[in-house]
C-alpha cells in the first residue's frame, strides 16, 4: 500500500523541476520576445544617406541654387508667392492652412503636403501625378491656380535677374538657365530636407529612456491592434502608396483622376508621419484638426464605401489606447536645424 | 535487374525535370510579398503569361501598360492571383497601382 509520505517522498523534487522548466521556458520566451522586438525595431532604422538619382546627382552648387529658387517669389506669375509660401519650414514644410492658397488668392482643394523626406519618395503630389521630384518641382510653378507662372517666360525672367546666370552655370556647366535645370535644382534642394533624429529614433537605437511608457504602448498598438503600419511603414512611416481612408469628401477622386483603376477612387498618397505634430491640420483635405481626431477617424469615424482600403476597419480602441497612440506620434518630432531665408540675387 | 529499373526511372525523372522548365516559360509566376515583387525584371517569350500571386498580408492591384491599352488585374486580396499575357516583343513596366514602389520590368522576346 502506497502511503502518503511515500508519494510526497517520490515527488519531493517535482516543484524544483517545475520551477526550473518554467524558468527555462520563460528565458526561451524572453529571448523570442527580444528577437521579435529587435526585428520590429530594425524596420524603423533611419537610412544612412540621402539617395540622389543618377541623372541628377547632388552638388553643393545645385543645392544652393535650388534653395534660392525655392524661396524666390519671382518664380510666380505675380512675383508674390514662392514654393516656401506653402511649404513653410516653420510648419515643418506645410502652411498650417486647411487647404493651400494660390496666386489669385484662390483657396485650393487640397492641403499642402510636407516636402520632408521626399528624397525617398515615389510618385509625387497627393494624387501621384508627377513621376519625379524634378517634374513635381515645376508643377505648382506652372499651375494657373498656384504660382501661375507661364513657363515659357520663366527662363527670360531668371536671365534678367543679375546673379542667376552665374549660379546656374556653376550648378549646370554648359547648359545654364533652362526649365529642366530649374526643376533639377529645386529637386536637389528638396532632397536635402530631411527630418532630424527624434526621440523615437533614440529609442529605436536603444535608449529606453528616450520615450515614455505611454509612447511605447502606442508604438505596439501602431504595429498591432491599430494596424497603422499597414500603410505608415518604415522609418518615414509611409508606403508611398494610395489608399481610400474613408474621408467623407465624395467629390475629389484623388489618384483615380490620374489613373483610372477602380481601386484608386478616393485614394490619396500616404503621408509620412515625421514631425506630424507640427503639421496640423491633417488629411489631404485638411479636414481633421487634431491627432486625437485622426486616430478616432481610423477607430470608427470613416465612411463605408466600396473603395475603402482593406486595411481600414473598426479598431475598437479605448480612449487610453488612443492617448497612447498620440503619445507615440509625439515622439516623431525632431529638433530640426533652423532654416534661414537666403539672400536672393538682385 | 533492380539497378536497371532504378536507372530507367532516374532517366525518366531527369527528362521530366528537363522538360518542366520549358513548359514553365509559358507562364512565369511572380509573387507579391512584403509590398514587393519577387523579381525586379523577368524575360519571357512572346505569347507567354506572367502570373501574379498575392502572397502578402495586404491587397494589391497589378497593372501594366501595353501599347495604348492598360491591363488591370483589379484588386487582389491576399491569396488571390491573376495573369497578364504579353503577346508582342518589347519592354513593359508592371506596377502595383496601390503601392507604386512595387515595380517589375517584363522583357518580351
Amino acid at each position: 500500500m502506497l502511503r502518503l509520505t511515500d508519494i510526497v517522498s517520490r515527488f519531493k523534487y517535482l516543484p524544483v523541476v517545475l520551477v526550473g522548466a518554467a524558468t527555462l521556458m520563460g528565458i526561451e520566451q524572453g529571448a523570442q520576445s527580444q528577437q521579435a522586438d529587435d526585428a520590429l525595431r530594425a524596420l524603423y532604422q533611419r537610412p544612412d544617406a540621402v539617395p540622389y538619382p543618377e541623372d541628377n546627382p547632388y552638388s553643393d552648387a545645385k543645392a544652393h541654387l535650388g534653395k534660392l529658387l525655392f524661396f524666390d517669389p519671382r518664380l510666380s506669375g505675380e512675383n508674390n508667392l514662392s514654393c516656401a509660401s506653402c511649404h513653410n519650414p516653420s510648419f515643418s514644410w506645410e502652411d498650417g492652412q486647411k487647404t493651400s492658397v494660390g496666386v489669385p488668392m484662390t483657396r485650393l482643394g487640397r492641403h499642402t503636403p510636407t516636402v520632408l523626406n521626399l528624397a525617398w519618395g515615389e510618385l509625387f503630389f497627393w494624387d501621384g501625378r508627377a513621376e519625379s521630384l524634378e517634374e513635381q518641382a515645376l508643377g505648382p510653378i506652372a499651375s494657373s491656380v498656384e504660382m501661375a507662372q507661364d513657363l515659357d517666360q520663366l527662363v527670360g525672367k531668371l536671365q534678367a535677374i543679375d546673379g542667376y546666370s552665374d549660379l546656374f552655370e556653376k550648378a549646370f556647366p554648359g547648359t545654364g538657365i533652362t526649365l529642366e535645370n530649374v526643376g533639377a535644382a529645386i529637386a536637389t534642394y528638396e532632397r536635402t530636407i530631411v527630418s532630424a533624429t527624434a526621440p523615437f529614433d533614440r529609442w529605436i537605437a536603444g535608449d529606453e529612456s528616450a520615450i515614455s511608457d505611454a509612447a511605447k504602448r502606442g508604438f505596439a498598438l501602431f504595429n498591432g491592434k491599430a494596424n497603422c503600419v499597414a500603410c505608415h511603414e518604415g522609418w518615414n512611416f509611409t508606403d508611398w502608396g494610395f489608399h481610400d481612408i474613408g474621408l467623407p469628401d465624395d467629390q475629389d477622386l484623388g489618384r483615380y483622376e490620374q489613373l483610372d483603376i477602380a481601386s484608386l477612387k478616393h485614394a490619396f498618397k500616404t503621408p509620412g508621419l515625421r514631425n506630424i505634430v507640427e503639421r496640423a491640420p491633417y488629411m489631404h483635405d485638411g479636414s481633421i484638426r487634431t491627432l486625437e481626431a485622426v486616430v478616432q477617424h481610423y477607430n470608427h469615424g470613416f465612411v463605408q464605401r466600396e473603395t475603402v482600403s482593406e486595411s481600414i476597419f473598426a479598431l475598437g480602441l479605448t480612449d487610453d489606447e488612443v492617448a497612447d497612440l498620440v503619445a507615440f506620434l509625439h515622439t516623431l518630432s525632431s529638433d530640426d536645424p533652423a532654416v534661414t531665408y537666403p539672400k536672393l540675387p538682385n | 535487374m533492380r539497378s536497371y529499373r532504378q536507372i530507367f526511372f532516374s532517366l525518366v525523372f531527369v527528362c521530366a525535370a528537363a522538360i518542366t522548365p520549358l513548359k514553365a516559360q509559358d507562364t512565369v509566376t511572380i509573387s507579391q510579398k512584403g509590398k514587393a515583387f519577387s523579381e525586379s525584371s523577368v524575360t519571357i517569350k512572346s505569347g507567354a503569361k506572367v502570373r501574379f500571386v498575392n502572397d502578402d498580408t495586404v491587397a494589391h492591384n497589378v497593372y501594366a501598360r501595353i501599347g495604348s491599352d492598360k491591363e488591370d488585374l483589379g484588386l487582389q486580396k491576399p491569396g488571390e492571383q491573376g495573369e497578364i499575357s504579353f503577346d508582342k516583343p518589347g519592354k513593359y513596366r508592371v506596377r502595383c497601382a496601390i503601392h507604386p514602389k512595387m515595380k517589375l520590368t517584363v522583357v518580351v522576346e
